[in-house]
């Protein structure tokens, strides 16, 4: 048996080596290429530069969310309140602005004024007064989806100016000889590439991860604990602010906007490897998980499932690619 | 490690036994489609029974969507409705919620009482824009009748149990002189009802309940009329084998299921190929995507079914965000979509499940207070919105969401009390 072995180890060191190469790349990426080569293979139309951008265009909102919700992830908390804030930052906006397109970059302002304030609330909630994040921000859920219920008188008013829209609706025409080049895509590169040197590149990044892998020691090492932790909330109620006119844009003022997100988000990054409780976690990763997931729903929409079993399917794939994902982490660490 | 790794692998491979048995089906249909589509340039007569065929299988287990639940179909309701429609109202001239159809005048002497009034109203729920503004509606109709003293409402917030225990803490507490019910479903309701009956006067409007022990019960024709009449419009705008993709909103209610059954039955008898039918849970951005994977699957569509209007615009904008013409569309009476289509010209209808019914309420139930003759049931006319009468309805300053069927332009404090602002 010994023999055996030794004989194979030596004839497929190189096959061995490349093998390990692509162990050590993020499964989450061979996910969302399977799910892309796949879903190129029900609708060819797919990979046409302009119906991909749409796509993209189209997943945006939800892997910027996803970014902003690793920066609380790594930090060690939850946050529940994306899916509201998106909501509310829809339902709000349309009120303030009511159409008016002067209006437009005094309301974008406000809701990320608003965008802070949440932000501020969580953090201050969570670390102040020592209540977990998942039942801090699961107040701040029903909070800010009443409030705004509230102040809309149960439907919505008012309606998103054309200025306001086109941040998820819009794109730069003709550029690069496409139809459209959407400025959600512009967004999405600018966002993904600032929260990479934050979160990667940055003493700030590097401050959080340890934290989230350590609070004790982090704190002995001279980390602001409660500052940090603040920050990241505030980072990801800004970021759903973002994504909250980036959805409004795209597809008009609803009160199902940001219906599901929460859970969209921290599926997504999951998918991406971050790890719940913190210490570990990647923009680029969890992005990637935000976009195999859009992917996903796309897919099962091409193959016309019924909804129940969408349904099903969906929640399947994601413990499947969730429980391989942190299986594969677990054993590169 | 061992037990982790049997386990992902055992998810795994279910998963993919799923996958293979979803994906198969549909890979046959899908193929079945493409080549229908192939035989459209040779010989177009045969490709339309084709497609048809493939628009009948196409779907895969994606037929649930399209299928229409038994329990919830009636061929002879639906020739009823249908030929409801047509009928022409009676009552009072341009007062629809006064108006009936083919009334049968029933005596109620024996719930004559003098005034002052309590009414008492057990509501499902506030839970939608359509609801609000019925609810808003039926608050200015309370206010016109001085002789109303009272008027509770309790809201079910959606919920069959709490309304089951709203009824009958109503009816225990002695201050009804009428109970005005809204019910959340039928089945659930129907044995409430029947109990609240024994004590006081019961009307019920909006959704049924199956029992005849109330005073009366006010309805528009219902949901066969508004499908067949959003089908019938696309239909007779399309040629044949036109693609039309039909939006529905969700499975399993009664009142959504009657308007799917009656377009469907339009589709199936005009020729039209209906390529999708997807529920877009009343969400703009899942209806924008489903629309739009549509276009690009297909590449044209050149109609829209909805079975309410809640997104037709994101529907709309999904086709101008692609580059296309727009397609003749249905939606419904909400000012967004009604703004919309006049600004742009659609081919367009706009068939209504009217919220005037919410006024009706309240007067049927001071009739019978009043011991006076109603018609039991009192069908009300379900007008809809069409190219000739668009203008009347479009009214700028109104909530994106606003129905413009309320009847309540002549009521006091109009518009804001429905969130509009006067001039705009």
């Amino acid at each position: 048996m010994a023999r055996i072995t030794a004989g194979t180890a030596t004839t497929d060191s190189f096959g061995l080596r490349a093998w390990q190469a692509v162990r050590a790349i993020n499964p989450v990426y061979f996910i969302a290429l399977v799910l892309l080569v796949w879903v190129g293979f029900r609708n060819p139309a797919f990979y046409q530069p302009d119906n991909f951008l749409t796509f993209l265009q189209r997943a945006a909102p939800l892997m910027i969310l996803t970014a902003g919700q690793v920066f609380v992830l790594v930090s060690g908390g939850f946050d529940l309140s994306v899916g509201s804030v998106v909501t509310s930052t829809v339902i709000i906006g349309a009120i303030l602005a009511n159409n008016d397109p002067g209006a437009t970059w005094w309301v974008i302002l406000a809701l990320l004024a608003g965008g802070l304030l949440i932000g501020l609330i969580n953090g201050a909630v969570t670390t102040y007064l020592k209540v977990p994040s998942l039942i801090a921000t699961l107040g701040m859920l029903l909070m800010a989806r009443g409030v705004g219920l509230y102040w809309s008188g149960g439907a919505p008013r008012g309606y998103l100016p054309d200025n306001f829209r086109m941040w998820g609706r819009g794109g730069i025409e003709g550029l690069f000889g496409l139809r459209d080049f959407p400025y959600a895509v512009i967004v999405l590169v600018v966002f993904g590439v600032g929260y990479w040197l934050l979160l990667h590149k940055l003493n700030y990044g590097r401050q959080l991860l340890a934290l989230g892998d350590n609070p004790r020691a982090a704190r002995l090492s001279g980390v602001n604990v409660n500052l940090m932790r603040i920050s990241a909330f505030v980072l990801c109620s800004m970021t759903a602010v973002i994504g909250g006119i980036l959805l409004g844009g795209r597809g008009g003022v609803s009160i199902e906007t940001g219906t599901g997100l929460e859970m969209q988000t921290i599926a997504a990054a999951v998918l991406g490897g971050t790890m719940l409780l913190g210490g570990r976690g990647s923009i680029p990763a969890a992005m990637a998980g935000a976009l195999a997931l859009e992917l996903l729903f796309t897919l099962l929409n091409l193959l016309g499932l019924p909804k129940p079993l969408r349904d099903a399917v969906q929640g399947l794939i994601i413990i499947a690619a969730v429980a391989y994902t942190a299986y594969s982490t677990r054993r590169n660490r | 490690m061992k037990p982790l790794r049997i386990l992902s692998l055992m998810l795994i491979a279910v998963l993919l036994a799923v996958l293979v048995a979803c994906g198969g089906t549909t890979t046959t249909t899908e193929e079945a489609a493409d080549n229908a589509a192939e035989t459209v340039e040779e010989a177009a007569n045969e490709a339309a029974e084709t497609v048809n065929e493939a628009a009948e299988t196409g779907a895969g287990l994606g037929m649930e969507a399209a299928a229409v639940a038994t329990e919830f179909f009636s061929q002879e309701d639906l020739d009823n409705s249908i030929r409801l429609i047509s009928v022409t109202p009676e009552g009072p001239e341009g007062e629809p919620w006064n108006q009936y159809l083919e009334p049968n005048f029933i005596d109620t002497t024996q719930y004559a009482k003098e005034g002052p009034y309590t009414f008492c109203f057990s509501n499902a729920g506030v839970n939608n824009p359509w609801r609000v503004v019925g609810y808003t509606t039926m608050q200015a109709e309370v206010d016109l009748h001085p002789e109303i003293e009272e008027f509770i409402h309790v809201d079910a917030e959606g919920n069959d149990e709490k309304q089951i225990a709203d009824i009958q803490d109503l009816v225990a507490s002695g201050n009804c002189d009428i109970l005005i019910v809204s019910p959340n479903t039928t089945l659930a309701l129907t044995p409430a009802v029947e109990e609240a009956c024994k004590s006081l006067p019961v009307v019920v409007f909006d959704r049924g309940v199956q029992t005849d022990c109330p005073a009366t019960f006010v309805q528009p024709i219902g949901g066969y009329a508004f499908g067949y009449t959003g089908a019938k419009f696309l239909a007779d705008n399309l040629p044949d084998g036109a693609k039309v993709v039909a939006l529905r909103i969700l499975p399993g209610v009664d009142v959504l299921e009657t308007r799917w059954a009656a377009a469907k039955q339009v589709f199936e008898q005009e020729n039209i190929d209906v390529v999708e039918v997807q529920f877009g849970d009343g969400n703009n951005d899942k209806v924008k995507t489903i629309i739009t994977d549509a276009i690009q699957k297909y590449g044209q569509i050149d109609g829209v079914w909805m079975d309410a209007g809640a997104t037709a615009v994101a529907a709309i904008e999904a086709f101008e965000d692609a580059g296309q013409p727009y397609p003749v569309i249905n939606g419904e009476d909400q000012q967004d979509f009604l703004v919309k289509w006049q600004e742009n010209d659609l081919t367009a209808i706009a068939p209504t499940f009217p919220t005037f019914q919410w006024r009706t309420a309240i007067i049927a139930a001071l009739k019978v207070l009043q011991g006076e003759q109603v018609p039991d049931p009192w069908r009300l006319p379900q007008p809809a919105v069409t190219q000739e009468n668009l203008d009347q309805y479009v009214q700028p300053g109104m909530p994106p969401l606003h129905y413009a069927m309320c009847g309540c332009e002549t009521m006091p404090d109009f518009p804001e009390r429905w969130g509009g602002t006067a001039s705009q």
